[in-house]
């Protein structure tokens, strides 16, 4: 893993930014080409460190989850805790 | 439907505990111009949005702002962390503290509880989105009043990143506020409304436009 949690969870909220942002301008510029593409490449780096994260860390999606012997989507920290 | 994602859409990480200013910023929470009232403001809205550009304005902004509630809350969670009997007595959190304790409750700074009487559904795209570009407004306004009471970066850095989607958010709801208007009768925007008078639907532009919709009002010419 090249990336510590924190690296990894700071590079999950820029590209879905990244996302939530374009994906805004899309809903009002529907055929704009670098607006899609821009879309299409940060959706997909975004789908990618999602799964990374799950694997190493846990999960920050449902789908994105490996359950084992401890349904951690539960257990792990909430992202409103000043610990952890 | 809609699925959690267990991650801030800005991280909150407040050092310092301020019950003074939780009692500010809670009203972005629960307030008249607050996150909760924008969330179920645009999310209501959507049914009665002919347009489905619109209504993908209204989806994703409304949801957006479910993120930004969080946000909020996430702040006022952390700045009432800890507290001491002492420290709630002396901020003047103690009003807030005796029916809630360091719960979250969805109220304005003054007090005053959350209620749908916030924001409006008119059922009429054009009223809709012209309230839609005043909310956004008003929370940004709400925001630098919030911004001129703090010094704490900690609380000033995911606030200025609240502030600045209300500006983005406007653009997008002038842009679906124009888009709105395309589908209209450029000579007078409000001869029906789109969302009610069925005479006229998207699909039977054609139909309208050559004046055999059986609409009432004259606004053929």
């Amino acid at each position: 893993m090249r990336y510590s949690k924190k690296e990894l969870l700071d590079y999950i909220n820029v590209v879905s930014f990244a996302v939530d942002d374009v994906k805004l301008y899309l809903d009002t510029h529907p055929t704009d080409e670098a607006a899609i593409e821009y879309f299409n490449n940060y959706q997909k780096a975004r789908n990618q460190a999602l799964k990374e994260y799950a694997a190493a860390f846990g999960p920050l999606t449902i789908d994105t989850a490996v359950i084992r012997s401890e349904f951690t989507w539960a257990t792990q920290h909430w992202p409103w805790e000043w610990e952890g | 439907m809609w699925n959690y994602e267990k991650r801030l859409q800005y991280p909150v990480k407040i050092k310092n505990p301020d019950p003074k200013m939780a009692q500010v910023i809670i009203s972005q929470f629960g307030g008249p111009d607050g996150e909760l009232a924008a969330s179920m403001r645009y999310l209501s809205q959507r049914y009665a949005m002919p347009y489905h550009e619109v209504c993908g304005v209204l989806t994703d902004i409304g949801t957006e702002e479910l993120a930004h509630m969080e946000i909020v809350s996430a702040i006022v969670h952390q700045l009432t962390r800890n507290l001491s009997v002492e420290e709630i007595k002396k901020s003047g959190f103690d009003k807030y503290y005796v029916d809630h304790t360091l719960g979250l409750w969805p109220q304005s700074a003054g007090g005053e509880a959350f209620t749908s009487k916030f924001f409006q559904s008119k059922g009429d795209p054009i009223t809709d989105l012209t309230e839609d570009l005043a909310a956004e407004q008003k929370a940004r306004t709400t925001y630098d009043n919030i911004l001129r009471l703090i010094d704490d970066p900690d609380i000033i850095d995911p606030i200025r990143f609240l502030r600045q989607r209300e500006l983005v958010h406007f653009q997008r709801f002038g842009e679906a506020l124009r888009t709105v208007q395309d589908h209209l009768d450029a000579k007078n925007f409000y001869a029906f409304n789109p969302a009610f008078d069925k005479a006229w639907q998207p699909s039977r532009e054609g139909e309208h436009n050559s004046g055999n919709c059986g609409c009432k009002q004259n606004h053929m010419k």
